[in-house]
Order: structure tokens, then C-alpha cells, then sequence
């Protein structure tokens, strides 16, 4: 399989990028893949902590850049899941830590071992951002169901098609979008925007939609992905199910439903469109 | 409140719906032209400034992106008005 080189990014702050990278990883690394999670998030990582990996930090994507260290002394290897590692970001405060002919080194480098290398975009349109994205193969837009998380997945998808490397280039660049923090009654009840709503206005391929859920906080509690500390609860196999539409697999996207609704409808709940 | 207020209060999610259509189809229009607004105040402040002497600080811009009509808003305050404009006006 030619490697692929995934950007998780959102525009908006806290919509739950650093989340989706750790589980979306973790979930293909389940199944086998060979994945490496890169933090973008130059100056605020929070990635190695949601991964449970933020005492055994040593070298970081800077100092990898910078030729202060090599890769493999950067590469965190999970403790639980042999085939995924992370690449940490690094603490310091100079914005022009990352050059983009560095940041093309090291994901080449890292084409060579990995099957998915999964960026995770800092919030913003900055240049943080346009580094995380740049080298990227295709996209997944991490959007909540509200209207500044909708707007600027917009101006994401826009920065998306013209800065990256392939578009630049003219050749198809993927996006996906997964709808994260839903919660079904609200948005039955006409208070949220709903999952036709942001499809209609955003107009990109549904990759999934992962409920509002306390597992997700639990999870991050604990520095362990959701799909791998709880794989059963209703957003870990949201993240299951994305990751193997990003393999290729055709599953249709099921809407998720209100927990008090009948039964029937639990079980089935309602087809959305599928990625 | 308006009586009908406790029914008709939760459901806003189709008016965001609405806004945000109409607001992404202007934005993506100005996509990559964000500073727009920025652009024409120079060019518009640089052609006045041939002809007269303004002041930068008295110069508002506005735009309004509606349903059917946009409007874009200048206005300059004008300091020493040259006479041969003054005694056309
Ligand atoms: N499905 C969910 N249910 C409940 N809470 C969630 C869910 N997804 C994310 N969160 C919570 O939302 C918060 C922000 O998530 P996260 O850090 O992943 O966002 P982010 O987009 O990476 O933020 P930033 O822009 O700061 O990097 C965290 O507290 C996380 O636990
Ligand atoms: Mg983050």
C-alpha cells in the first residue's frame, strides 16, 4: 500500500482534532496498519498526553527538523499497540521552529516506515496550520454542529484546495469530514444543526459521526485513545467504523440516535449519507 | 417573551442553518481575497489622495453582504476641499 499522509484539521480551536488523531490512529493501527501520529501543535502539544505518552518525551518534531536529533530517537512507540508511534511537537514558543523543507524531510523519512501518517493541525489558518496540511494527501475536517465550527471548516476546506502541495500541483485531494461532539436530541429537537444541515452547506464526504459522549473525556483522563480503553462505548465505534471507511471499506454512515428513543430506532437508528 | 416564545424558543438550529448559507456563499466568493475591504480602501484612499489631501483616520469602509443586494460604503471626510470642487458643488 502506497503510504498515505493524513491531515486532521478543523480551523476552530477545541473541536476535537487532537482526539480524532489519537482514535482515528489508533483504531487503524488496531487493525494492523503501521501508523505515526505527528503533533503540529508547535508550542501547546497536548497530544502525547491524550496518548498517555507525555512522560517518556525526548526528542520532538523541532529537533528532529533542526538535525538535533535523528527520527528514530524522536518516535515514541505505544506501549500498548506495538504498530502505532507518535512524533511529539515541541514547547518552545519561536513560531519559525518548522520549515517546510524540513517538515518534507521528515515526512518522507517517514513514508518509507509507516502506511498512514496522521498530522495533527493546530487550531487557526496560520502557519502551523498550512505546515500540517501542506504535504498532506488528503484531509479529514473535524467540524462540530455549530455555526463558528461550520464556518471555519469552510475556510479550512477553501485553504485546503488551494495551498497543499497536490492541489498546487492539480492533482485530487480527499477530503472528509467527520462530524464530532453530536448530540442526536438536541439536533432532533431543532437546537443543533444537524447532520444534513452541515453535509448540505459543507458539501463533502462523510467519513463518520461521533457522538457528544463522557467515554471521550474518560479516555483523554486516562491517556488512553477511546477505541482501545473502551471499544464498545458509542464513540469509540464511531472512530472504529471511520477508520475503516479510511481503509477502503463501504459502510454506510449511521445517524446516531437520542438514548431515550423506541427501540427499534435504537437499533437501526437512521442512514445518513454514506462516505 | 412573546407568548408563543416557550414553543417556538428551541428550535434555532434552522435559522443557523440559513445564516450560514447565506454568509459561506458571499465568503466563498472573496476566498482568497479576505482583505478585500483592506484592497479597496487603499486603491479608492490613493486615488482620492491625487486630487486632495485626506486624512487616513477619517475614512470608513463598510460592506454588507445581503440576500439579493451588497453594498459597499465610503465615506471620507474631506479636510480642504480645493476650490474649483467647491464652487462646482
Ligand atoms: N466526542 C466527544 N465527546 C465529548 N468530549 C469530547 C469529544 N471530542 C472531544 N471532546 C473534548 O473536547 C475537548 C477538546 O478536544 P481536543 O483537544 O481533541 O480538540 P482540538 O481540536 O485538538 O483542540 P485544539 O484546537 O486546542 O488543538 C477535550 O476536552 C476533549 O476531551
Ligand atoms: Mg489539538
Amino acid at each position: 500500500m502506497m503510504p498515505k499522509v493524513m491531515v486532521v484539521t478543523s480551523g476552530k480551536g477545541g473541536v476535537g482534532k487532537t482526539t480524532s488523531s489519537a482514535s482515528l490512529g489508533a483504531a487503524l493501527a488496531q487493525r494492523g496498519q503501521n501508523v505515526v501520529l505527528i503533533d503540529f501543535d508547535v508550542g501547546l502539544r497536548n497530544l502525547d498526553l491524550v496518548m498517555g505518552a507525555e512522560r517518556r518525551v525526548v526528542y520532538d518534531l523541532v529537533n528532529v527538523v533542526q538535525g538535533d536529533a535523528k527520527l528514530a530517537q524522536a518516535l515514541i512507540r505505544d506501549k500498548r499497540i506495538e504498530t502505532l508511534s507518535l512524533l511529539p511537537a515541541s514547547q518552545t514558543r519561536d513560531k519559525d521552529a518548522l520549515t517546510e523543507d524540513g517538515v518534507q524531510a521528515v515526512i518522507e523519512e517517514l513514508k518509507e516506515k509507516f502506511d498512514w501518517i496522521i498530522c495533527d493541525s493546530p487550531a487557526g489558518i496560520e502557519k502551523g496550520a498550512q505546515l500540517a496540511m501542506r504535504f498532506a494527501d488528503m484531509a479529514v475536517v473535524v467540524t462540530n454542529p455549530e455555526v463558528s465550527s461550520v464556518r471555519d471548516s469552510d475556510r479550512i476546506i477553501g485553504l485546503l484546495d488551494s495551498i497543499t502541495l497536490r492541489a498546487e500541483n492539480g492533482d485530487n485531494f480527499e477530503k472528509h469530514l467527520l462530524l464530532t461532539r453530536y448530540n442526536a436530541g438536541r439536533a432532533a429537537r431543532g437546537e443543533m444543526l444537524n447532520v444534513k444541515d452541515v453535509l448540505d452547506i459543507l458539501a463533502i464526504p462523510l467519513l463518520g459521526i461521533v457522538p457528544e459522549s463522557p467515554d471521550v473525556l474518560n479516555a483523554s483522563n486516562l491517556g488512553c485513545p477511546v477505541t482501545l480503553h473502551m471499544p464498545e462505548s458509542t464513540a469509540a465505534r464511531a472512530y472504529a467504523e471511520a477508520a475503516r471507511r479510511l481503509c477502503g471499506e463501504k459502510l454506510e454512515v449511521v445517524e446516531p440516535v437520542e438514548r431515550k428513543a423506541g427501540l427499534m430506532s435504537r437499533l437501526f437508528g437512521r442512514k445518513a449519507a454514506v462516505a | 417573551m412573546s407568548i408563543f416564545g416557550f414553543f417556538t424558543r428551541t428550535r434555532s438550529a434552522p435559522v443557523a442553518r440559513d445564516r450560514l448559507q447565506i454568509l459561506l456563499a458571499h465568503e466563498r466568493r472573496l476566498a482568497g481575497q479576505s482583505d478585500l475591504v483592506a484592497i479597496l480602501r487603499e486603491e479608492i484612499l490613493a486615488v482620492i489622495a491625487k486630487h486632495m489631501s485626506i486624512d487616513k483616520e477619517k475614512v470608513n469602509v463598510k460592506l454588507d453582504c445581503g440576500d439579493n443586494v451588497s453594498t459597499l460604503e465610503v465615506n471620507v471626510e474631506l479636510q480642504d476641499i480645493p476650490k474649483a470642487v467647491a464652487s462646482q458643488a
